[in-house]
Order: C-alpha cells, then sequence, then structure tokens
C-alpha cells in the first residue's frame, strides 16, 4: 500500500503536517502495559479539548503478540474506526508488518529504531525518538509509556495539568515517588513532543473545542454497564468470556458501591437459571456473555419465554463458529439470539450504535423485561465494547423506571389471559396468594395442563398477542439525511457510526442512512422507509443476517449487501469505497 | 379474609392442583405429607415459601403444595433456587427433585451450590430410578439392575451424594426414607431451619419402575444412626456404608451463606424488589469520566 523509499531516512528531516484530524496507532505486545500510554493520551487529549476516539485490537494471549490502538484526534466529533493511519507509535519489532496494509507514505512513525523490522527502514517516514533514554534518565525503563504519553501530548501542545492530573489519580495509590517519576518521564516527552513541532517535524494543528473538556469519556462496556445500573439492575451472573467479561467486572467493581448482587457461576447454564430465579422473586437481572455462553443458554431462554419469566442478557459478539476468533468482532448471533430456544415465544433484541444507545437502552431493557416478561436481549460485539470516545454526559432525567410488579391477592393468576397478551406479574413475598411459573404448559394459575383448547390460548398469549404488543410499540429505526433519498444505506449496531461517516464522505442527497438499534421484532410502520428505495445493507458478518431479517418481518427488498467478515471492523475507507462502488 | 393455618394452609385449593399425576402407591404421597407437616410445624406460611423444583415426577411438587412454586427444566432447580434466596432472603426457598434431576443433569449445580452455601433447602426425592421416562437406570441405581436401557444389567458405580456432601465440606448432609413420617419431618424441619445449604436425600420406592428397592427393602436395608452429626472423618466413614444404608444426619457444617457474602444485604435487609436504581452514585460515576 505504501509507496516507494522516499529516501528520507535521517532523523528530524521529515517534515509531516496533519490538519484537523490525527489518526495515531499504538502497537506493542501484551503485557506491555500500552493501555497506559493509550489511557494518559485519551484523558489529556480530551482534557485539553479535543475530540477522542479509541478502540483497540488484540491477540487471545495474555503477553506477546500484537495488540494495537488506535486513537483518532480530532477538530470534531469522532466515533468512527479509520484503516488510516497518520502517526505509528511502534513498541515493539513487527508491529509495522503487522498493520502494513494501513501504513501509507504520509504515515510517520514515531519510535525507536530498534522497533522497526529492518525491511521498513528507510521505506517509511521515521522519527526517532529515544524514549527508552528519556526513561532511563528519569530513572528506569519502566517509565517508557509515561514517556511516550508525554511525548504525543507534546506534539497536541496539550495541557500538560490534564497529564499529571491524571497520573496522580491513577497512580496516587503507588506513592508519592512513582507519582513524581510518572510525572517527570511525562514531562521529558512532553517537551521532546513540542520541540518536535517547533523544529517543524511534525506539524499539527488540530482546533480546540472548549466544550469538550467537560464531556466524558465513556467505552461500549462501561456504557452497557452503567446503562444496566441505571434500569435497577441489581444482580449479575456471569461465567468468563471475552468479549463480554468487561460488563461483568464492571459490575462487580461496582457491586459493593450500588449494593447489588454480582456472581461468577459454574457455566453459563447457571447464570442464566440463577438470573431468572432472581427475576422471579422480583430482582432485576442480567447476564453478560458471548455466543458460546449464549449457545448454553438457549434451553434456559425457552423457559424464560414459557414461564414469562424476565430476563435481560448481554451478549458480545465474537466470530463463530465455536471458539472463532475470541478477541475479534463480527455481527453474526444476529440469527442466535433470533431463533434461539425451542418452540414459539416472543424475545425483544436490541442493538446499541452509540455509547448514547447503549447507556439508554441497556437502562430501558429492565422496564422492557419488566413490562412484556419476555428475554430482552442487548447485542454488542467486541468493536463496540471495546470503543470509546468523548460525549457529553447522559441525562438521567431522560430515564424512566418503570416497575410492573402487582400484588399477590387472594384469587391471583400468575398466567392470566388479557387482551394485550400481559398478566399481571407477581413476586413471591408480596401478597397473601402464592405466585406459581411454570415451564410446563399450564392454566392461568400456572399449574400444568394438557388440556387443547388452553394450549391453543396460551400458545397465541404468548408468540401472537404479546408479541404483537411488543411490535405495535417498537420505535422506528433512526433516519440521518433525506426521507426521499433514492440511496438507503442501512446498519444495525456497532456499525452506526462508521457507516454514518462513509455516508457523510459521500456527501449525496440522495443517500441517506437508516439505522436500527432496535432489531426485533420490527414495527410493522417500518416498512413505509423502503418503499421505492435502493436498499444496501452494510453488516459485520458473512450472510447478511438482517438483510434476511428485513426480508422476512417486513418483505424487504435489499439490493445491495456490504459485508465484511475477517473478525475486524470495518473502517469508514471500506464502507465509503464499497458504497461508492453501488451508489452510481 | 381468614386464610387456612396450619397443614390446611398448605393444601392448594386450584383447578390444577387436584388431579396428582403420580402412581398410586408411589413414595411422593408420602414425602408431601412430610413436607407439609415439616411447613406447618415450623410455622410458616404458603407466602413465606418458595418452591423451586426441576423436571420429573418428584418435580410436579410444585403444583400439589399451596406454596409459591416454580416448576422449571431438568437440572436446574439448585442454580433458580439460589437466585430466587438471593433476590429475597425473607423467603424460605426449597429446591426439589429427583435423583436424575439433581444428581445428573444438575450434578455441576450441586458441587457448586455446596461451594456457595446459599441458604436453601435441596430435597431430592431418591428412588434409584427413572420414573417419567420409565424405567431406565438413574445415577443411584444399583449395579447389576436390569433396566429397558441397561438390558445388560447397571455396570456405574452408583453417586453416593451423602459421602460426596461430606467431602465437599456441605453445610448439612442428611439422608431419610420416607417410609419413616416422624423421623423424615424432623429432618426436613431441621435442615430448612439451618443456615446455608442444607442437602436431604430422601429414599422412596418407586413402585412402577423399580422391584429391586422397596417399601420393605428400604426397611431391612436401612439403619438410623442415633449419635450424629459427626465430624468430617467419622461422617465420611459412615457415608461410604452402603449396606446398611445409614439414615439421619450426617454432618452439620456452619459457615456464612451466599446472602451474607454478597454486598447487597450489608447495609439494606431489604429484598430486592423493593429497591430503586441508585442514580446518585451513577451521577457520580458519570463526573468520574470527566477525568
Amino acid at each position: 500500500m505504501w509507496s516507494q523509499p522516499k529516501g528520507r531516512s535521517r532523523e528530524w528531516c521529515c517534515m509531516a503536517e496533519f490538519r484537523g484530524e490525527v489518526s495515531i496507532v499504538l502497537g506493542g505486545a501484551a503485557g506491555q502495559g500500552i493501555q497506559t500510554v493509550e489511557w494518559i493520551l485519551t484523558y489529556a487529549l480530551k482534557r485539553s479539548g479535543y475530540h477522542v476516539y479509541a478502540n483497540k485490537e488484540y491477540m487471545s494471549r495474555v503477553r506477546g503478540g500484537i495488540n494495537t490502538t488506535e486513537i483518532r484526534v480530532s477538530s470534531r466529533r469522532v466515533r468512527a474506526f479509520v484503516k488510516r493511519i497518520d502517526i505509528l507509535v511502534p513498541f515493539k519489532q513487527g508491529v509495522l508488518s503487522w498493520v502494513e496494509d494501513r501504513i501509507s507514505d504520509t504515515t510517520v512513525v514515531l519510535g525507536e529504531r530498534e522497533n522497526v523490522e529492518e525491511s521498513f527502514l528507510g521505506k517509511v517516514n521515521l522519527v526517532e525518538v529515544p524514549l527508552t533514554k528519556l526513561a532511563l534518565e528519569t530513572g528506569s525503563q519502566l517509565y517508557l509509556n509515561t514517556t511516550a504519553a508525554g511525548l504525543i501530548v507534546g506534539l497536541f501542545h496539550g495541557d500538560f495539568r490534564a497529564v499529571e492530573e491524571y497520573i496522580r489519580k491513577r497512580f496516587g495509590s503507588k506513592g508519592e515517588n512513582v507519582v513524581n517519576k510518572n510525572i517527570e518521564a511525562a514531562r521529558k516527552g512532553y517537551e521532546l513532543g513540542v520541540k518536535l513541532c517547533e523544529e517543524g517535524t511534525i506539524r499539527v494543528e488540530v482546533e480546540r473545542d472548549k466544550k469538550v473538556r467537560e464531556e466524558i469519556l465513556l467505552s461500549g462496556t462501561e456504557a452497557v454497564g452503567i446503562g444496566a445500573l441505571t434500569g435497577g439492575m441489581n444482580f449479575l451472573s456471569f461465567y468468563p468470556m471475552s468479549p463480554s467479561t468487561g460488563v461483568s467486572t464492571f459490575a462487580a467493581q461496582h457491586a459493593e458501591e450500588f449494593g447489588i448482587i454480582v456472581e461468577q457461576v459454574e457455566d453459563e447454564i447457571s447464570a442464566i437459571n440463577m438470573a431468572l430465579g432472581a427475576w422471579f422473586a422480583g430482582a432485576r437481572a442480567m447476564v453478560s456473555t458471548s455466543g458460546g455462553g449464549f449457545a448454553l443458554m438457549s434451553e434456559v431462554l425457552s423457559l424464560a419465554g414459557m414461564a414469562e419469566n424476565p430476563i435481560v442478557i448481554h451478549l458480545a459478539q465474537r466470530p463463530g463458529p465455536a471458539t472463532g476468533l475470541p478477541t475479534r468482532t463480527m455481527q453474526g448471533d444476529l440469527n442466535l439470539v433470533l431463533y434461539a430456544g425451542h418452540g414459539d415465544f416472543p424475545r425483544i433484541i436490541l442493538a446499541p450504535g452509540s455509547m448514547e444507545e447503549a447507556f439508554y437502552l441497556s437502562a430501558e431493557a429492565f422496564n422492557l423485561a419488566d413490562r412484556y416478561q419476555v428475554p430482552v436481549i442487548i447485542l454488542t460485539d467486541q468493536y463496540f465494547v471495546d470503543t470509546y470516545y468523548n460525549l457529553p454526559k447522559p441525562e438521567l432525567g431522560k430515564v424512566r423506571f418503570e416497575r410492573h410488579i402487582v400484588e399477590a391477592k387472594p384469587g391471583y393468576r400468575r398466567y392470566e389471559l388479557t387482551e394485550d397478551g400481559i398478566s399481571p406479574r407477581a413476586v413471591p413475598g408480596y401478597g397473601e396468594e402464592v405466585v406459581i411459573a411454570n415451564g410446563n404448559e399450564h392454566d392461568e394459575w400456572g399449574d400444568i395442563t394438557e388440556d387443547a383448547e388452553l394450549t391453543r390460548k396460551m400458545q397465541e398469549k404468548r408468540a401472537k398477542l404479546k408479541l404483537e404488543t411488543i411490535r405495535k410499540n417498537a420505535p422506528l429505526p433512526r433516519l440521518f439525511g433525506s426521507e426521499k433519498a433514492k440511496y438507503f444505506v442501512i446498519s444495525w449496531g456497532s456499525t452506526l457510526h462508521v457507516v454514518e461517516e462513509a455516508v457523510e464522505k459521500l456527501g449525496r442527497d440522495d443517500v441517506a442512512l437508516l439505522h436500527f438499534s432496535w432489531v426485533y421484532p420490527l414495527n410493522p410502520e417500518t416498512k413505509r422507509f423502503f418503499e421505492g428505495k435502493t436498499v444496501i445493507v452494510v453488516e459485520n458478518n458473512i450472510t447478511g443476517q438482517f438483510a434476511y431479517l428485513l426480508r422476512k418481518e417486513l418483505d424487504v427488498e435489499v439490493h445491495h449487501r456490504v459485508l465484511k467478515y475477517d473478525g475486524r471492523p470495518f473502517s469508514v475507507e471500506e464502507v465509503f469505497d464499497a458504497l461508492k462502488g453501488v451508489i452510481e | 379474609m381468614n386464610l387456612p393455618t396450619g397443614r390446611e394452609a398448605f393444601e392448594p385449593k386450584r383447578p390444577g392442583s387436584r388431579d396428582i399425576a403420580w402412581c398410586p402407591g408411589c413414595g411422593n404421597f408420602g414425602i408431601r405429607n412430610i413436607l407439609i407437616s415439616a411447613l406447618a410445624e415450623l410455622g410458616l406460611r404458603p407466602s413465606e415459601v418458595a418452591i423451586v423444583s426441576g423436571i420429573g415426577q418428584a418435580a410436579k411438587m410444585p403444583h400439589y403444595i399451596n406454596a409459591n412454586g416454580y416448576h422449571t427444566l431438568h437440572g436446574r432447580a439448585i442454580p433458580i433456587a439460589t437466585g430466587v434466596k438471593a433476590a429475597n432472603p425473607e423467603l424460605t426457598v426449597i429446591a426439589e427433585g429427583g435423583d436424575g434431576d439433581m444428581y445428573a443433569e444438575g450434578g455441576n449445580h450441586l458441587l457448586h451450590a455446596i461451594r456457595r452455601n446459599p441458604d436453601i433447602t435441596v430435597l431430592i426425592h431418591d428412588n434409584q430410578i427413572y420414573g417419567l421416562t420409565k424405567g431406565q437406570a438413574s445415577p443411584t441405581t444399583m449395579v447389576g439392575m436390569k433396566t429397558p436401557t441397561q438390558p445388560w444389567g447397571v455396570f456405574e458405580e452408583p453417586f453416593n451424594p451423602v459421602a460426596l456432601a461430606v467431602a465437599m465440606n456441605a453445610s448439612f448432609v442428611a439422608r431419610t426414607f420416607m417410609g419413616y413420617f416422624k423421623e423424615s419431618v424432623e429432618i426436613i424441619k431441621k435442615a430448612i431451619r439451618h443456615r446455608g445449604l442444607a442437602i436431604v436425600d430422601i429414599l422412596h420406592p418407586c413402585v412402577s419402575f423399580n422391584r429391586v428397592n422397596t417399601y420393605a427393602w428400604y426397611r431391612e436395608h436401612t439403619y438410623w444412626i442415633d449419635d450424629g452429626p459427626f465430624d468430617r472423618e467419622e461422617a465420611f466413614r459412615r457415608a461410604i456404608e452402603t449396606d446398611p444404608l445409614p439414615l439421619g444426619i450426617f454432618y452439620v457444617n456452619e459457615r456464612p451463606t451466599f446472602e451474607e457474602s454478597v454486598p447487597a444485604y450489608r447495609t439494606d435487609k431489604r429484598p430486592l424488589w423493593k429497591r430503586e436504581p441508585k442514580l446518585d452514585l451513577v451521577e457520580k460515576f458519570f463526573e468520574s469520566k470527566r477525568l
């Protein structure tokens, strides 16, 4: 991808200029502490008034290998992955080869010569920086990461007090000496960064936006976790599985403060059963898992359907089948959550595309589960949970807390037949009457039945009346652009911002984006959006699972499918090129 | 309105509870009788009790006793009961099922429930055979017994739940035979009152599919331990006796329960259904994300 050697191997001689936005990629081995660099950088630059976006890709191993983090620093809001690398900071040999197809002749490699493979020397714009030397001057190789973070903040003339602030917060517990040494290391890097700019080696011109300083940085994992807590989650059971474990860890880290139950259990089967039991007794429970774990849960999903037992499931997708690529991304489990569980019963599938959607939907998931007494599945993926960026603090005033629990008065019937298919749900211990839930076909009280007429009524209650109630109350997709546009680009879940930026880049009035974060069941009114349109669905899987769903649910004809299934997220460039390819 | 009290309170009056699906002479009738007496003698009310069952003839119990009930899936009564108790520790929670339910399909849950120690009572209707699926061997079927699916005779070593529970340092371990009504009521009362996981293996005949382990067989092949509970080593020695099988409370080990160990009830004793989201803490979290 990159051009021929330009004879620019001598130190300090190349002149690179970045305006408006810089895409920085840090690459190194697992266990090398690159995350510290990333965190200092993103926080300090955000505090300095820059918009930041970060996403990582990593190998399924504890030490070694190559992991990279992309950080976009911009004068305007950025929320999407780009393939382009402006500044590449390698922390070990092999990084350049790993990202070779993302290196161009405008890419600056910022780092130490020893971290650049022989074959790249003389071919890439290498700006050598003596990070090891500076770290040793501070006292130890251990300070290399902080030095590197300071260096990049320096390139932006960022607010050094923000670096100090972050170091104090992060290393404060390790004592004053560690804090001071890290600040010293960061300052040495910072001064070098400023110098590189002043000498004209790397010129960075990105305007600041004051309001960004007060915004928050939130990851997909955190947005789901804090959203769930806002929705009243007070019980989470789980078995660790990448990339879903972050949400469970988040809940565990906040369990004492929020006074909730978080339990790591023997397997996913136990996790969802426990959560079902907790809901039955009135808790607001969630499980967090990935595709394989969810597959184990599917019998219990069916019990939730039959017993009309609410449950919230967070499923962070990774590529399958089987173990697949444990730390990579795919939108390949839509069909799994759509069809999992034997027998017919309704469910709700949500797939947030932004941190705001993840926050509000994860909170709302508990109201939905409580109201409709069905499984509510929050579908994310590795790309989404490992992404973060700055955003205005979500408004808690917009979150409603609904409680749909009734008192069990004498004569109470758990499965009372109603017009909308929703029976009043009581919990044991609230009221004098008992509550009977049942995974066998049952009468209105919850006792076993073999009666044909009652079976028919109960089947209809769940799979027709209740499903229809959910369907007609389902929110519509979000339209970006004109309703009159000829081309409708469809995204669902995590691809939202990548597709949004690609569509913006196209800059055509006849192209609009229709985004689905409420994935199933679809409101029949959704169909009107598609009339007379050329429909292009963008999905991170091999078969176009959502495109099939549109056909099945709304009889929508999909004209083009833009699919990616190499375990990596879409980049803005890829979607842009693909859209250009199908739009005349 | 005057609600019935005592044993009568636990007799269900619902239309679907009248037609009991057990075979005439089934040991499950006796266990139902024992359980109702135990609950009534403990002075509990139906709304305070939750019976969570798996699948099988034993697991139909929630329909034949008036208490909160959840008839779930094969093998899953224990984790569901754990969730119920964790969400509302004020409830008396019983997990109930047969030997296939608890020792085969649900075996892993039993192991980990012993470790986790929720304050629930696990009642296993152990008739050493599969009833509802019509006569296949269960984990506790005796070696040599011929069944339709083991026509050559069972060769697997029978599962010994009492030895397993003692080996794992379970909180309360007992075995009884439902033919001994008074003794069984006392054991189950103690199991329910015990703070922590209480396991009671209840031997009972299957009149339809087990021609070996009959009422008479159990009387002849069991004896009461009158000096229990024991220390762990002695309990284990007794637990591995197989003929005659010892009956009684083998082992009691007081240790913190699951509900006592989780952060949810440290300062707030209310069951989870009475609680609301802590928006002030959410706000605090967002503040921390500015830096």
